[in-house]
């Protein structure tokens, strides 16, 4: 037997150790969500007579259907728009020439790294300013903006693996920049543009600080802004707080499994640019 | 980057996919014009109205003393002498950085170990399965991660009883209450989050490796040991400065996690700078202090990771 024949078989064994590793947490949540209610479970023990009805519970103490109809909305206020300004932005970087084109760059780069929470104190003065405080327009703002520096990173290096000769054809035909971006490089941009949708999607939905600070009303709030409150609250009743997390989870992971190539090299990707 | 791209983007279109760098778009046509500027101006808008402007306002509010409603007194850089000899504002930075140890260090070190052993990414039903379930923690909000490991970690919890099965029922105890052990643990939930993320970049980038150099590196007679490190680490350098940066960013930012789980206790133990800016901002209402908090840690993370990117970009530039 050859170093490399042992090796592959190494190399799964320390794989399905990770993976049990990262199941472990959810095996023991689910095994708890079936315990009678009220009870103090221990760790992982399947319930003799598992309760079922924990997960219509907290359906109900969640304000589940509510709640997934606010995230949606927020999804949608925020997904659309921050691809078309990404798009918009980084298109003209990357194709058009532009006074200061570099420097624009630079500036939006450096929001690549700014922790939200370094702006969580003065977005909150200045959201209030414009009497959005509580409403889904405090998060739906911010967010666009947030998104934009990695938004406009990922189409700008997009739109610099388009050959420049296709816009160079379109120009001898008398196409101006516009026509050029619709008619040429957007239809090009379809691949990049929906990983960009779904890493957007994924942020929004569980994104908490801003949720938890900006919007008093968890039923306007995003799905993990919710489950915060939500813990607040039912924090003491561990079978309720189980079946109630694994439920708001539940969405995401079960788009995950769906889709599951598309998000795994989108977030493959968004790792490698990000 | 824009090779990455290409590769993982849309490895089966046929499209024209001619490596044409930005060095090579000089176009004579295209003139820098100003109505140009129209395609940026709408993202810079935003960009600039929601984030560079209270940016802004954070430095400007770092200088006051002022509790978010009466007025403010100008207070100069008292806020950041505070933070910088306090030694409880200092502690708060301390832990961020021994965070990094389980975000970044725990996570990189077993993904390349895993990558190093499957010499390349795994094929077939395997593959689907490990990515599929590796990636589940990247895909939940943190919040849910800090409920899930807030039960694992409790006196019932599922941690305490795999100890006890194991003989070791002597160490239980609920591990986000002790002092000496809620930091550790919570760095923990850290590193089960981005360990799968890391292993996968990992692996998919050990994928690329030529598997001539492997071949090479055995015909000079090299072990495995020899062979990982002249020929997978160096192989591996900008996946790895991918993984480092994004985990040292979440551990040094953390909020979400140690927020769910601890609140930054028993006492301050596992106060971090994310945490300690909400706390002084939302509830001490101390608006100066906070906001020099979060400018230093905005400095602290641009100071830790631009070092990484030099390290492990350098070939790309």
């Amino acid at each position: 037997m050859t170093p490399t024949d042992r090796g592959p078989l190494a190399g799964r064994l320390l794989l399905v150790v990770f993976m049990v590793l990262t199941v472990i947490p959810f095996v023991t949540l689910f095994s708890t969500a079936l315990q009678p209610a009220g009870s103090i479970p221990t760790g992982v023990s399947w319930p003799s007579d598992p309760q079922w009805g924990n997960f219509a519970d907290a359906w109900r103490l969640a304000n589940l259907t509510p709640l997934i109809k606010s995230s949606l909305l927020i999804v949608l206020g925020v997904v659309p728009a921050s691809l078309v300004l990404a798009t918009l932005a980084g298109y003209g970087l990357a194709s058009l020439r532009i006074p200061f084109g570099n420097a624009i760059f630079v500036v939006f780069l450096l929001g690549l790294t700014i922790p939200f929470e370094s702006l969580i104190t003065p977005l909150y003065y200045q959201v209030e300013a414009l009497g959005l405080l509580n409403t889904r327009w405090a998060l739906i703002l911010p967010l666009i903006a947030l998104y934009m520096p990695f938004g406009v990173f990922w189409m700008r290096a997009h739109f610099l693996t388009v050959p420049p000769e296709l816009s160079e054809a379109a120009y001898i035909d008398g196409a101006g920049p516009w026509r050029a971006f619709r008619h040429i490089h957007l239809p090009l941009a379809r691949p990049a543009l929906s990983s960009l949708a779904i890493l957007l999607f994924l942020w929004t939905w569980n994104q908490f600080i801003l949720a938890f600070v900006m919007v008093d009303d968890p039923l306007k709030r995003t799905m993990a802004g919710a489950l915060g409150a939500f813990q607040g609250r039912y924090g003491t009743d561990i079978v309720l707080l189980s079946a109630g997390a694994l439920l708001i989870m539940a969405p995401t992971v079960l788009v995950f499994v769906i889709f599951q190539r598309q998000f795994s090299q989108a977030l493959l990707q968004g790792a490698v640019k990000g | 980057m824009t090779s990455v791209h290409q590769e993982v983007a849309r490895p089966g279109e046929g499209r024209v996919t001619a490596p044409s760098g930005p060095r090579g778009r000089s176009g004579r046509r295209r003139t820098r014009r100003w109505s140009h500027l129209l395609f940026v101006a709408p993202a810079l808008a935003m960009y600039g109205f929601f984030v560079l402007r209270p940016l802004a306002t954070s430095v400007q509010y770092s200088l006051y003393d002022w509790n978010g409603i009466s007025a403010s007194t100008w207070v100069g850089l008292a806020n950041y002498r505070r933070v910088l000899t306090d030694s409880d504002q200092l502690l708060t930075i301390a832990h961020a950085f021994e965070l990094i140890v389980f975000f970044t260090v725990i996570p990189v070190f077993l993904g390349l170990v895993a990558a190093a052993l499957m010499h390349g990414q795994p094929r077939g039903s395997f593959a689907t399965v490990s990515r599929t379930v590796l990636f589940i923690p990247q895909v939940i909000p943190l919040v849910a991660a800090g409920i899930v490991w807030d039960w694992v970690y409790s006196s019932n919890g599922v941690a305490n009883q795999i100890l006890t099965w194991v003989g070791l029922g002597g160490v239980t105890r609920p591990w986000l209450a002790d002092f000496d052990t809620a930091l550790p643990a919570v760095g923990l939930i850290g590193a089960w989050v981005m360990l799968g993320l890391c292993t996968l970049l990992l692996l998919t980038g050990i994928g690329k490796i030529d598997l001539s150099l492997y071949e090479a590196a055995r015909i000079d007679g090299a072990g495995r040991v020899r062979e990982f490190v002249h020929v997978t680490l160096p192989g591996l350098r900008r996946e790895i400065g991918v993984c480092v940066t994004i985990t040292m960013v979440a551990a040094l930012a953390s909020f979400d996690i140690i927020y769910i789980s601890t609140q930054g206790g028993p006492g301050r133990s596992t106060m971090v700078p994310g945490v300690e800016i909400y706390r002084l901002a939302f509830t001490e209402r101390e608006i100066g202090q906070a906001s020099a908090m979060a400018v230093i840690l905005m400095v602290l993370v641009l100071v830790t990771i631009i070092p990484v990117q030099r390290l492990t970009q350098r070939a790309d530039a």
